[in-house]
Protein backbone atom coordinates (compact mmCIF):
# COMPACT_ATOMS: atom_id res chain seq x y z
CA UNK A 1 0.00 0.00 0.00
CA UNK A 2 1.29 3.48 -1.11
CA UNK A 3 -1.23 5.05 1.06
CA UNK A 4 -2.25 7.02 -2.07
CA UNK A 5 -5.32 5.15 -3.03
CA UNK A 6 -7.46 7.33 -1.11
CA UNK A 7 -6.41 10.40 -2.28
CA UNK A 8 -6.76 9.42 -5.62
CA UNK A 9 -10.62 8.66 -4.24
CA UNK A 10 -10.87 11.76 -3.43
CA UNK A 11 -9.08 13.15 -6.31
CA UNK A 12 -11.87 11.57 -9.07
CA UNK A 13 -11.61 11.34 -12.48
CA UNK A 14 -11.77 14.43 -14.17
CA UNK A 15 -13.79 14.89 -17.57
CA UNK A 16 -10.43 14.82 -19.80
CA UNK A 17 -6.85 14.14 -19.97
CA UNK A 18 -4.87 16.30 -21.02
CA UNK A 19 -1.00 15.47 -20.39
CA UNK A 20 1.25 18.55 -21.13
CA UNK A 21 3.95 17.18 -18.13
CA UNK A 22 6.59 16.02 -20.65
CA UNK A 23 9.58 17.70 -19.18
CA UNK A 24 9.01 15.25 -16.45
CA UNK A 25 7.77 12.23 -18.05
CA UNK A 26 6.85 11.01 -21.32
CA UNK A 27 4.97 8.26 -22.66
CA UNK A 28 6.15 5.55 -25.21
CA UNK A 29 4.65 5.77 -28.33
CA UNK A 30 3.07 2.73 -28.92
CA UNK A 31 4.95 1.96 -32.27
CA UNK A 32 8.12 2.34 -30.36
CA UNK A 33 6.69 -0.35 -27.64
CA UNK A 34 5.94 -2.87 -30.75
CA UNK A 35 9.31 -2.63 -32.07
CA UNK A 36 10.40 -3.45 -28.71
CA UNK A 37 8.33 -6.38 -27.71
CA UNK A 38 9.86 -9.08 -29.51
CA UNK A 39 13.64 -8.15 -28.40
CA UNK A 40 12.25 -8.98 -24.91
CA UNK A 41 10.16 -12.29 -26.21
CA UNK A 42 12.29 -13.75 -28.97
CA UNK A 43 15.01 -12.40 -30.89
CA UNK A 44 18.78 -10.08 -30.12
CA UNK A 45 17.54 -10.37 -26.90
CA UNK A 46 21.21 -11.28 -26.18
CA UNK A 47 25.01 -9.65 -25.40
CA UNK A 48 26.43 -8.38 -28.57
CA UNK A 49 29.59 -9.52 -27.38
CA UNK A 50 29.22 -13.30 -27.46
CA UNK A 51 30.03 -15.22 -29.90
CA UNK A 52 27.17 -17.30 -30.92
CA UNK A 53 23.85 -16.99 -33.03
CA UNK A 54 21.70 -14.69 -30.74
CA UNK A 55 25.40 -12.52 -29.90
CA UNK A 56 25.93 -11.90 -33.47
CA UNK A 57 22.39 -11.34 -34.26
CA UNK A 58 22.08 -8.91 -31.59
CA UNK A 59 25.64 -7.06 -32.40
CA UNK A 60 23.57 -6.70 -36.20
CA UNK A 61 20.57 -5.15 -34.43
CA UNK A 62 22.82 -3.20 -32.37
CA UNK A 63 24.73 -1.40 -34.89
CA UNK A 64 21.66 -0.93 -37.29
CA UNK A 65 19.95 0.72 -34.16
CA UNK A 66 22.75 2.85 -33.44
CA UNK A 67 23.08 3.77 -37.44
CA UNK A 68 19.19 4.98 -37.21
CA UNK A 69 19.65 7.28 -34.05
CA UNK A 70 22.75 8.77 -35.87
CA UNK A 71 21.41 9.78 -39.05
CA UNK A 72 19.44 12.62 -37.91
CA UNK A 73 22.19 14.38 -36.29
CA UNK A 74 24.71 13.37 -39.48
CA UNK A 75 27.02 11.67 -37.21
CA UNK A 76 28.99 8.54 -37.02
CA UNK A 77 27.17 6.16 -34.55
CA UNK A 78 30.83 4.68 -33.10
CA UNK A 79 30.69 8.60 -32.07
CA UNK A 80 27.25 7.86 -29.68
CA UNK A 81 27.95 6.15 -26.33
CA UNK A 82 24.93 4.96 -24.83
CA UNK A 83 24.04 5.31 -21.31
CA UNK A 84 21.18 4.97 -19.00
CA UNK A 85 20.03 8.57 -18.83
CA UNK A 86 20.76 12.19 -19.54
CA UNK A 87 21.73 12.27 -16.09
CA UNK A 88 24.56 9.92 -16.88
CA UNK A 89 25.12 11.80 -20.27
CA UNK A 90 25.73 14.95 -18.65
CA UNK A 91 28.17 13.39 -15.58
CA UNK A 92 30.02 11.22 -18.37
CA UNK A 93 30.84 14.40 -20.53
CA UNK A 94 31.90 16.52 -17.43
CA UNK A 95 33.56 13.74 -15.19
CA UNK A 96 34.94 11.47 -18.03
CA UNK A 97 37.02 14.44 -18.93
CA UNK A 98 38.72 14.67 -15.71
CA UNK A 99 40.69 11.36 -15.72
CA UNK A 100 42.84 12.24 -18.92
CA UNK A 101 43.19 15.85 -18.71
CA UNK A 102 44.18 16.45 -15.38
CA UNK A 103 46.36 19.57 -15.96
CA UNK A 104 43.31 22.08 -16.39
CA UNK A 105 40.98 22.80 -13.53
CA UNK A 106 38.28 25.08 -14.59
CA UNK A 107 34.73 24.48 -15.87
CA UNK A 108 32.24 26.79 -17.32
CA UNK A 109 28.55 26.10 -17.10
CA UNK A 110 25.47 28.51 -17.17
CA UNK A 111 23.70 29.18 -14.58
CA UNK A 112 20.63 27.87 -16.04
CA UNK A 113 21.65 24.40 -17.41
CA UNK A 114 19.93 21.39 -15.45
CA UNK A 115 21.00 20.71 -12.31
CA UNK A 116 22.37 17.51 -13.57
CA UNK A 117 25.10 19.76 -15.24
CA UNK A 118 25.12 22.03 -12.54
CA UNK A 119 25.28 19.68 -9.79
CA UNK A 120 28.41 17.76 -11.47
CA UNK A 121 30.00 20.56 -11.78
CA UNK A 122 29.96 21.62 -8.27
CA UNK A 123 30.43 18.23 -7.11
CA UNK A 124 34.00 18.67 -8.60
CA UNK A 125 34.83 21.97 -5.67
CA UNK A 126 36.17 19.66 -3.39
CA UNK A 127 38.76 17.81 -6.07
CA UNK A 128 40.40 21.46 -6.68
CA UNK A 129 38.75 22.08 -9.51
CA UNK A 130 36.99 25.70 -10.32
CA UNK A 131 33.65 25.86 -11.30
CA UNK A 132 32.77 29.72 -12.80
CA UNK A 133 28.98 29.54 -13.53
CA UNK A 134 28.20 32.49 -16.26
CA UNK A 135 24.60 34.79 -16.09
CA UNK A 136 21.92 34.65 -18.35
CA UNK A 137 19.95 37.48 -19.51
CA UNK A 138 16.35 37.84 -17.58
CA UNK A 139 14.91 35.74 -20.95
CA UNK A 140 17.38 33.03 -20.22
CA UNK A 141 20.27 33.77 -22.88
CA UNK A 142 23.46 32.94 -21.85
CA UNK A 143 25.72 35.87 -21.28
CA UNK A 144 28.44 35.19 -24.03
CA UNK A 145 30.41 38.33 -22.69
CA UNK A 146 30.98 36.98 -19.81
CA UNK A 147 31.79 33.64 -21.21
CA UNK A 148 34.61 35.24 -23.20
CA UNK A 149 35.96 36.30 -19.80
CA UNK A 150 35.68 33.71 -18.17
CA UNK A 151 37.53 31.25 -20.82
CA UNK A 152 41.87 30.85 -20.39
CA UNK A 153 44.16 28.76 -19.84
CA UNK A 154 43.18 27.03 -17.44
CA UNK A 155 39.70 25.76 -18.59
CA UNK A 156 39.18 22.24 -19.41
CA UNK A 157 35.63 21.90 -20.10
CA UNK A 158 32.60 24.83 -21.20
CA UNK A 159 28.96 23.07 -20.54
CA UNK A 160 26.03 24.83 -22.56
CA UNK A 161 22.63 23.33 -23.46
CA UNK A 162 21.08 24.13 -26.89
CA UNK A 163 17.39 24.89 -25.24
CA UNK A 164 16.90 25.44 -22.30
CA UNK A 165 14.38 22.95 -20.95
CA UNK A 166 12.36 25.04 -18.36
CA UNK A 167 12.84 28.63 -20.50
CA UNK A 168 12.26 27.11 -23.71
CA UNK A 169 15.38 29.89 -24.56
CA UNK A 170 17.75 28.26 -27.63
CA UNK A 171 20.94 29.36 -26.67
CA UNK A 172 23.46 30.54 -29.19
CA UNK A 173 25.56 27.67 -28.91
CA UNK A 174 27.15 27.92 -32.17
CA UNK A 175 28.21 31.28 -30.95
CA UNK A 176 29.30 29.96 -27.87
CA UNK A 177 31.73 27.58 -29.73
CA UNK A 178 32.91 29.43 -31.57
CA UNK A 179 34.58 31.77 -28.94
CA UNK A 180 35.51 29.34 -27.03
CA UNK A 181 37.43 27.49 -29.58
CA UNK A 182 38.92 31.21 -30.60
CA UNK A 183 40.29 31.11 -27.53
CA UNK A 184 41.65 27.66 -27.67
CA UNK A 185 40.73 24.15 -30.04
CA UNK A 186 41.55 22.41 -26.86
CA UNK A 187 39.22 23.73 -24.51
CA UNK A 188 35.97 20.98 -24.67
CA UNK A 189 32.73 22.21 -25.32
CA UNK A 190 29.52 19.83 -24.23
CA UNK A 191 26.11 20.73 -24.79
CA UNK A 192 22.95 19.57 -23.08
CA UNK A 193 20.48 18.65 -25.81
CA UNK A 194 18.21 16.85 -23.74
CA UNK A 195 15.43 19.74 -24.65
CA UNK A 196 16.20 20.49 -27.94
CA UNK A 197 16.89 16.67 -29.78
CA UNK A 198 13.80 16.54 -32.06
CA UNK A 199 12.23 19.94 -31.36
CA UNK A 200 15.09 21.86 -33.14
CA UNK A 201 17.26 21.17 -36.12
CA UNK A 202 20.68 20.32 -35.04
CA UNK A 203 23.53 19.34 -37.19
CA UNK A 204 26.53 18.07 -34.96
CA UNK A 205 28.03 17.66 -38.34
CA UNK A 206 28.50 21.39 -38.80
CA UNK A 207 27.91 22.41 -35.20
CA UNK A 208 31.21 20.44 -34.34
CA UNK A 209 30.60 20.50 -30.34
CA UNK A 210 33.12 18.16 -28.54
CA UNK A 211 29.98 16.32 -26.52
CA UNK A 212 26.69 16.12 -26.60
CA UNK A 213 23.41 14.35 -24.81
CA UNK A 214 20.60 13.21 -26.18
CA UNK A 215 17.62 11.48 -24.15
CA UNK A 216 14.96 9.34 -25.46
CA UNK A 217 12.00 9.47 -23.56
CA UNK A 218 11.92 12.87 -24.39
CA UNK A 219 10.97 11.84 -28.00
CA UNK A 220 8.68 9.15 -27.05
CA UNK A 221 11.27 6.43 -26.59
CA UNK A 222 11.21 4.02 -23.45
CA UNK A 223 12.97 5.64 -19.91
CA UNK A 224 16.66 4.36 -19.52
CA UNK A 225 18.18 4.93 -22.24
CA UNK A 226 20.15 8.09 -23.21
CA UNK A 227 23.32 9.05 -26.05
CA UNK A 228 26.29 11.07 -25.37
CA UNK A 229 28.22 11.83 -28.60
CA UNK A 230 31.99 11.97 -27.86
CA UNK A 231 33.53 13.35 -31.00
CA UNK A 232 35.83 11.27 -32.79
CA UNK A 233 39.22 11.56 -31.03
CA UNK A 234 38.43 12.74 -27.64
CA UNK A 235 39.33 10.10 -24.70
CA UNK A 236 37.20 9.58 -21.87
CA UNK A 237 37.09 7.26 -19.11
CA UNK A 238 33.56 5.33 -17.91
CA UNK A 239 31.72 6.31 -14.52
CA UNK A 240 32.28 2.82 -13.22
CA UNK A 241 33.91 -0.55 -13.79
CA UNK A 242 32.59 -3.54 -15.10
CA UNK A 243 32.74 -6.12 -18.04
CA UNK A 244 34.36 -6.00 -21.35
CA UNK A 245 31.68 -4.16 -23.38
CA UNK A 246 30.46 -3.10 -26.85
CA UNK A 247 29.69 0.36 -25.30
CA UNK A 248 33.20 1.53 -23.70
CA UNK A 249 32.16 4.12 -21.48
CA UNK A 250 28.78 2.12 -20.27
CA UNK A 251 30.58 -0.58 -19.17
CA UNK A 252 27.80 -3.72 -18.59
CA UNK A 253 25.36 -5.25 -20.34
CA UNK A 254 23.63 -3.87 -23.27
CA UNK A 255 19.94 -3.19 -23.55
CA UNK A 256 18.53 -4.17 -26.97
CA UNK A 257 15.04 -3.58 -26.27
CA UNK A 258 15.56 0.26 -25.13
CA UNK A 259 17.72 0.72 -27.75
CA UNK A 260 15.82 -0.60 -30.58
CA UNK A 261 12.59 1.80 -29.00
CA UNK A 262 15.31 4.82 -28.80
CA UNK A 263 15.73 4.14 -32.66
CA UNK A 264 12.34 3.83 -33.41
CA UNK A 265 11.19 7.07 -31.41
CA UNK A 266 14.34 9.15 -33.12
CA UNK A 267 12.71 7.53 -36.56
CA UNK A 268 9.13 8.64 -35.80
CA UNK A 269 10.20 11.97 -34.35
CA UNK A 270 12.46 12.98 -37.52
CA UNK A 271 9.91 11.24 -40.15
CA UNK A 272 7.52 14.32 -39.88
CA UNK A 273 10.14 16.62 -38.41
CA UNK A 274 8.83 20.05 -40.35
CA UNK A 275 5.27 19.11 -40.50
CA UNK A 276 5.44 18.19 -36.61
CA UNK A 277 7.63 21.39 -35.88
CA UNK A 278 4.98 23.45 -37.38
CA UNK A 279 1.95 22.04 -36.12
CA UNK A 280 3.60 22.41 -32.35
CA UNK A 281 4.76 25.70 -32.49
CA UNK A 282 0.81 26.71 -33.67
CA UNK A 283 -0.66 24.87 -31.29
CA UNK A 284 2.24 27.01 -28.90
CA UNK A 285 1.14 30.28 -29.93
CA UNK A 286 -1.91 29.55 -29.74
CA UNK A 287 -1.89 28.49 -26.14
CA UNK A 288 1.03 30.71 -25.13
CA UNK A 289 -0.66 33.65 -26.18
CA UNK A 290 -4.30 32.55 -25.53
CA UNK A 291 -3.39 32.34 -21.85
CA UNK A 292 -1.68 35.74 -21.81
CA UNK A 293 -4.14 37.41 -23.60
CA UNK A 294 -7.06 35.55 -21.50
CA UNK A 295 -5.61 35.76 -18.08
CA UNK A 296 -4.72 38.90 -15.91
CA UNK A 297 -1.14 39.38 -14.30
CA UNK A 298 0.29 37.02 -15.68
CA UNK A 299 4.35 37.42 -17.34
CA UNK A 300 5.77 34.82 -19.73
CA UNK A 301 8.97 33.00 -18.70
CA UNK A 302 11.71 32.72 -21.74
CA UNK A 303 11.84 34.76 -25.12
CA UNK A 304 8.75 35.25 -27.81
CA UNK A 305 9.06 34.48 -31.68
CA UNK A 306 11.41 31.97 -33.29
CA UNK A 307 13.98 32.11 -30.16
CA UNK A 308 11.48 29.95 -27.97
CA UNK A 309 11.53 26.11 -28.58
CA UNK A 310 8.16 25.16 -30.21
CA UNK A 311 7.01 23.40 -27.70
CA UNK A 312 7.68 25.59 -24.41
CA UNK A 313 4.76 27.58 -23.08
CA UNK A 314 6.19 28.85 -19.40
CA UNK A 315 4.16 31.82 -17.52
CA UNK A 316 3.79 33.22 -14.21
CA UNK A 317 0.52 33.77 -12.57
CA UNK A 318 0.72 36.30 -10.11
CA UNK A 319 -0.98 36.12 -6.99
CA UNK A 320 -1.03 32.00 -7.32
CA UNK A 321 1.48 29.00 -5.52
CA UNK A 322 2.65 27.51 -8.17
CA UNK A 323 2.07 23.78 -6.18
CA UNK A 324 -1.50 24.50 -5.11
CA UNK A 325 -1.92 25.42 -9.22
CA UNK A 326 -0.63 21.79 -10.39
CA UNK A 327 -3.47 20.30 -8.10
CA UNK A 328 -5.80 22.39 -9.14
CA UNK A 329 -5.12 21.74 -12.61
CA UNK A 330 -4.80 18.36 -11.28
CA UNK A 331 -8.56 18.33 -10.65
CA UNK A 332 -9.39 19.53 -14.23
CA UNK A 333 -7.50 16.77 -15.90
CA UNK A 334 -4.18 19.29 -16.82
CA UNK A 335 -1.15 17.82 -15.82
CA UNK A 336 1.66 20.38 -15.36
CA UNK A 337 4.47 21.22 -13.79
CA UNK A 338 5.75 24.65 -11.58
CA UNK A 339 8.49 26.12 -10.55
CA UNK A 340 7.66 26.74 -7.32
CA UNK A 341 9.41 25.83 -3.94
CA UNK A 342 6.74 23.57 -2.24
CA UNK A 343 6.92 21.44 -5.54
CA UNK A 344 11.06 20.74 -5.17
CA UNK A 345 10.92 20.15 -1.67
CA UNK A 346 13.09 22.63 -0.52
CA UNK A 347 12.06 26.23 -0.09
CA UNK A 348 13.79 27.92 -3.18
CA UNK A 349 11.94 28.22 -6.38
CA UNK A 350 13.45 27.02 -9.37
CA UNK A 351 17.02 28.37 -10.01
CA UNK A 352 16.71 29.26 -13.33
CA UNK A 353 13.60 31.46 -12.82
CA UNK A 354 15.78 33.09 -10.02
CA UNK A 355 18.60 33.25 -12.44
CA UNK A 356 16.46 35.57 -15.13
CA UNK A 357 15.66 37.59 -11.90
CA UNK A 358 11.95 36.54 -11.21
CA UNK A 359 10.99 37.76 -8.19
CA UNK A 360 10.25 34.97 -5.93
CA UNK A 361 6.35 35.59 -5.74
CA UNK A 362 6.97 35.26 -9.65
CA UNK A 363 8.93 32.20 -9.66
CA UNK A 364 6.27 30.40 -6.92
CA UNK A 365 3.33 30.84 -9.37
CA UNK A 366 4.81 29.18 -12.72
CA UNK A 367 3.08 26.72 -14.71
CA UNK A 368 5.18 25.03 -17.15
CA UNK A 369 3.82 23.44 -19.72
CA UNK A 370 4.85 21.54 -23.12
CA UNK A 371 3.55 20.22 -25.98
CA UNK A 372 4.14 17.34 -28.40
CA UNK A 373 2.63 15.11 -31.22
CA UNK A 374 0.76 13.69 -28.95
CA UNK A 375 -1.18 17.04 -28.03
CA UNK A 376 -4.31 17.93 -30.16
CA UNK A 377 -5.91 21.69 -31.12
CA UNK A 378 -9.07 20.53 -28.79
CA UNK A 379 -6.65 19.59 -25.50
CA UNK A 380 -5.08 23.26 -26.04
CA UNK A 381 -8.86 24.42 -26.53
CA UNK A 382 -9.54 22.66 -23.63
CA UNK A 383 -6.59 23.74 -21.78
CA UNK A 384 -7.57 27.52 -22.32
CA UNK A 385 -11.09 27.04 -21.52
CA UNK A 386 -10.18 25.99 -18.18
CA UNK A 387 -7.07 27.87 -16.77
CA UNK A 388 -8.68 31.40 -15.99
CA UNK A 389 -11.22 29.29 -13.51
CA UNK A 390 -8.42 27.26 -12.19
CA UNK A 391 -6.23 30.69 -11.84
CA UNK A 392 -9.22 32.55 -10.66
CA UNK A 393 -9.97 29.61 -7.82
CA UNK A 394 -6.23 29.62 -6.39
CA UNK A 395 -5.86 33.98 -6.58
CA UNK A 396 -9.11 33.39 -4.31
CA UNK A 397 -7.88 31.56 -1.97
CA UNK A 398 -4.88 33.77 -1.56
CA UNK A 399 -7.18 36.70 -1.30
CA UNK A 400 -5.92 40.00 -0.05
CA UNK A 401 -2.74 38.59 1.16
CA UNK A 402 -0.05 41.29 -0.32
CA UNK A 403 2.89 39.49 -2.04
CA UNK B 1 17.30 4.30 3.38
CA UNK B 2 17.87 4.67 -0.51
CA UNK B 3 14.71 5.80 -1.72
CA UNK B 4 12.90 9.13 -1.07
CA UNK B 5 9.04 9.23 -0.15
CA UNK B 6 7.24 11.88 -2.34
CA UNK B 7 4.37 13.79 -0.94
CA UNK B 8 1.11 11.15 -0.63
CA UNK B 9 -0.84 13.81 1.04
CA UNK B 10 -4.12 12.26 2.63
CA UNK B 11 -7.38 12.60 1.67
CA UNK B 12 -8.51 14.98 3.63
CA UNK B 13 -5.62 17.54 2.33
CA UNK B 14 -7.33 17.35 -1.41
CA UNK B 15 -10.62 17.09 0.63
CA UNK B 16 -10.43 20.74 2.41
CA UNK B 17 -8.62 22.43 -0.84
CA UNK B 18 -10.68 21.50 -3.46
CA UNK B 19 -13.87 22.58 -0.70
CA UNK B 20 -11.91 25.12 1.94
CA UNK B 21 -14.15 25.82 5.45
CA UNK B 22 -14.24 29.23 6.34
CA UNK B 23 -11.86 30.84 3.48
CA UNK B 24 -11.56 34.60 3.37
CA UNK B 25 -10.74 38.05 4.77
CA UNK B 26 -13.09 38.82 7.67
CA UNK B 27 -13.87 42.55 7.58
CA UNK B 28 -14.73 42.93 11.39
CA UNK B 29 -12.20 40.24 12.97
CA UNK B 30 -11.23 41.61 16.22
CA UNK B 31 -7.85 40.40 15.63
CA UNK B 32 -5.56 39.03 12.58
CA UNK B 33 -2.31 37.99 12.08
CA UNK B 34 0.19 36.71 9.82
CA UNK B 35 2.86 34.17 9.64
CA UNK B 36 4.97 32.66 6.51
CA UNK B 37 6.80 34.59 3.52
CA UNK B 38 6.07 35.13 -0.21
CA UNK B 39 9.93 34.25 -0.87
CA UNK B 40 9.56 30.65 0.27
CA UNK B 41 5.93 30.57 -1.36
CA UNK B 42 3.70 29.86 1.78
CA UNK B 43 2.08 32.42 4.03
CA UNK B 44 -1.17 32.27 6.13
CA UNK B 45 -3.48 34.90 7.45
CA UNK B 46 -5.67 34.75 10.10
CA UNK B 47 -8.87 36.49 11.08
CA UNK B 48 -10.03 35.78 14.54
CA UNK B 49 -13.83 37.08 15.56
CA UNK B 50 -13.65 36.96 19.84
CA UNK B 51 -16.04 37.38 22.15
CA UNK B 52 -14.45 40.13 24.27
CA UNK B 53 -16.23 39.60 27.45
CA UNK B 54 -16.10 35.31 27.38
CA UNK B 55 -12.61 34.94 25.45
CA UNK B 56 -14.67 32.67 22.89
CA UNK B 57 -13.77 32.30 18.87
CA UNK B 58 -16.79 33.24 17.56
CA UNK B 59 -15.91 33.02 14.04
CA UNK B 60 -12.49 32.56 12.49
CA UNK B 61 -11.30 32.16 8.95
CA UNK B 62 -7.99 32.20 6.77
CA UNK B 63 -6.60 33.61 3.75
CA UNK B 64 -3.46 31.30 2.06
CA UNK B 65 -1.04 31.97 -0.42
CA UNK B 66 0.59 28.20 -0.17
CA UNK B 67 0.86 24.73 -1.57
CA UNK B 68 -2.44 22.36 -1.37
CA UNK B 69 -1.40 21.19 2.47
CA UNK B 70 -1.08 24.89 3.35
CA UNK B 71 -4.55 26.05 2.47
CA UNK B 72 -5.61 22.47 4.42
CA UNK B 73 -3.62 23.11 7.59
CA UNK B 74 -5.46 26.51 7.72
CA UNK B 75 -8.96 25.54 6.98
CA UNK B 76 -8.63 22.51 9.13
CA UNK B 77 -7.28 24.93 12.04
CA UNK B 78 -10.43 27.50 11.68
CA UNK B 79 -12.82 24.66 12.07
CA UNK B 80 -10.42 23.48 15.08
CA UNK B 81 -11.15 26.31 16.93
CA UNK B 82 -14.73 27.16 16.28
CA UNK B 83 -16.26 28.10 19.36
CA UNK B 84 -13.29 27.46 21.79
CA UNK B 85 -11.79 29.55 24.40
CA UNK B 86 -8.43 31.40 23.49
CA UNK B 87 -6.95 29.39 25.74
CA UNK B 88 -8.01 25.99 24.31
CA UNK B 89 -7.14 26.99 20.47
CA UNK B 90 -3.75 28.13 21.88
CA UNK B 91 -3.64 24.55 23.22
CA UNK B 92 -3.73 23.34 19.58
CA UNK B 93 -0.48 21.65 18.26
CA UNK B 94 0.92 21.33 14.91
CA UNK B 95 0.74 17.64 15.67
CA UNK B 96 -2.93 18.40 15.68
CA UNK B 97 -3.64 19.75 13.60
CA UNK B 98 -1.59 17.44 10.83
CA UNK B 99 -3.33 14.31 12.41
CA UNK B 100 -7.04 15.74 11.61
CA UNK B 101 -5.39 16.08 7.96
CA UNK B 102 -4.90 12.37 8.30
CA UNK B 103 -1.18 13.32 8.81
CA UNK B 104 1.26 15.75 6.26
CA UNK B 105 3.85 14.15 4.94
CA UNK B 106 7.33 15.36 6.37
CA UNK B 107 8.42 17.50 4.05
CA UNK B 108 5.08 19.43 4.66
CA UNK B 109 4.61 19.43 8.50
CA UNK B 110 5.99 23.23 8.44
CA UNK B 111 2.59 23.65 7.10
CA UNK B 112 0.82 22.79 9.77
CA UNK B 113 3.30 24.62 12.55
CA UNK B 114 2.57 27.68 9.85
CA UNK B 115 -1.34 27.57 10.47
CA UNK B 116 -0.48 27.08 14.74
CA UNK B 117 2.10 29.72 14.44
CA UNK B 118 -0.53 32.35 12.77
CA UNK B 119 -3.08 31.60 14.63
CA UNK B 120 -0.75 31.89 17.91
CA UNK B 121 0.28 35.04 16.85
CA UNK B 122 -2.87 36.86 16.48
CA UNK B 123 -3.94 35.50 19.63
CA UNK B 124 -0.82 36.98 21.28
CA UNK B 125 -1.90 40.31 19.47
CA UNK B 126 -5.19 39.89 21.19
CA UNK B 127 -3.48 40.28 24.36
CA UNK B 128 -1.16 42.82 23.94
CA UNK B 129 -3.04 44.48 21.66
CA UNK B 130 -6.64 44.99 22.72
CA UNK B 131 -7.11 43.41 25.92
CA UNK B 132 -4.02 44.45 27.40
CA UNK B 133 -3.60 41.92 29.69
CA UNK B 134 -1.63 38.70 28.90
CA UNK B 135 -2.70 35.87 30.73
CA UNK B 136 -0.88 33.54 32.38
CA UNK B 137 -1.03 30.89 30.18
CA UNK B 138 0.05 32.46 26.97
CA UNK B 139 4.18 31.88 27.63
CA UNK B 140 6.16 35.15 27.83
CA UNK B 141 8.98 33.44 25.46
CA UNK B 142 7.62 32.88 21.93
CA UNK B 143 6.37 28.87 21.51
CA UNK B 144 8.60 26.86 19.00
CA UNK B 145 5.17 27.45 16.47
CA UNK B 146 5.84 31.02 16.51
CA UNK B 147 9.74 30.61 16.31
CA UNK B 148 9.22 28.27 13.55
CA UNK B 149 7.53 31.35 11.56
CA UNK B 150 10.32 33.88 12.54
CA UNK B 151 12.94 31.24 10.99
CA UNK B 152 10.94 30.48 8.29
CA UNK B 153 10.67 34.37 7.63
CA UNK B 154 14.17 34.71 8.77
CA UNK B 155 15.60 31.68 6.19
CA UNK B 156 13.39 33.20 3.57
CA UNK B 157 15.50 36.98 4.01
CA UNK B 158 18.63 35.12 4.36
CA UNK B 159 17.94 32.34 0.95
CA UNK B 160 16.96 35.49 -1.06
CA UNK B 161 20.08 37.24 0.06
CA UNK B 162 22.04 34.48 -1.25
CA UNK B 163 20.47 34.08 -4.28
CA UNK B 164 19.99 38.02 -4.52
CA UNK B 165 16.63 37.74 -5.02
CA UNK B 166 14.81 40.70 -4.71
CA UNK B 167 12.32 40.55 -1.30
CA UNK B 168 10.04 42.85 -0.63
CA UNK B 169 10.88 44.50 2.71
CA UNK B 170 8.54 44.15 5.96
CA UNK B 171 5.49 45.87 5.58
Amino acid sequence: MSGVEGLLKQHGKPIKDVYLDWENGSVVDKEVLDVMIPIYLEKTFGNPAITHKIGWETYDFYVKAKTAIAKPLSVDPQTLALTHSFTESNNLAIKGLLPLNKKKKKIIVSEAEHLSVIHTAKSLFNQQYHVDIIPVSNDGTVNLDVLQEKLDDDTLLVSLQTTNHELGTMQPVKAALEIVKDKSEEIFFHTDATAAFGRVPIDYNKLEVDLATFNSNRILGPKGIAALYVREGIKMKALYEGQLSVEILSPDVENPALLAGFAKAVELQFSKFDQVKENITRLRDKLLYGLLTSIERTEMNGPSGERRAPDNVNISYLGCEGEALTVECSMNGIYVSSGSACTSRVLMPSHILTAIGRKPEEAHGSLLMKLNRLNTEEQVDYVLERMPKIISRIRSITGGIEL
Amino acid sequence: MSSRIPLPYAPRVLELFQNPQNLGRMEDATIAASAGSPACGDMIAFYLKINEGTGIITKSSFESYGCASNIAAASQLTIMIENKSLEDAWKITWADVSEALGGLPSVKTHCGSLAVGALRRAIRAYYTEISKSIPKWVPENLTKDEKHALEEEALAEKLAKKYKLNVPSDK
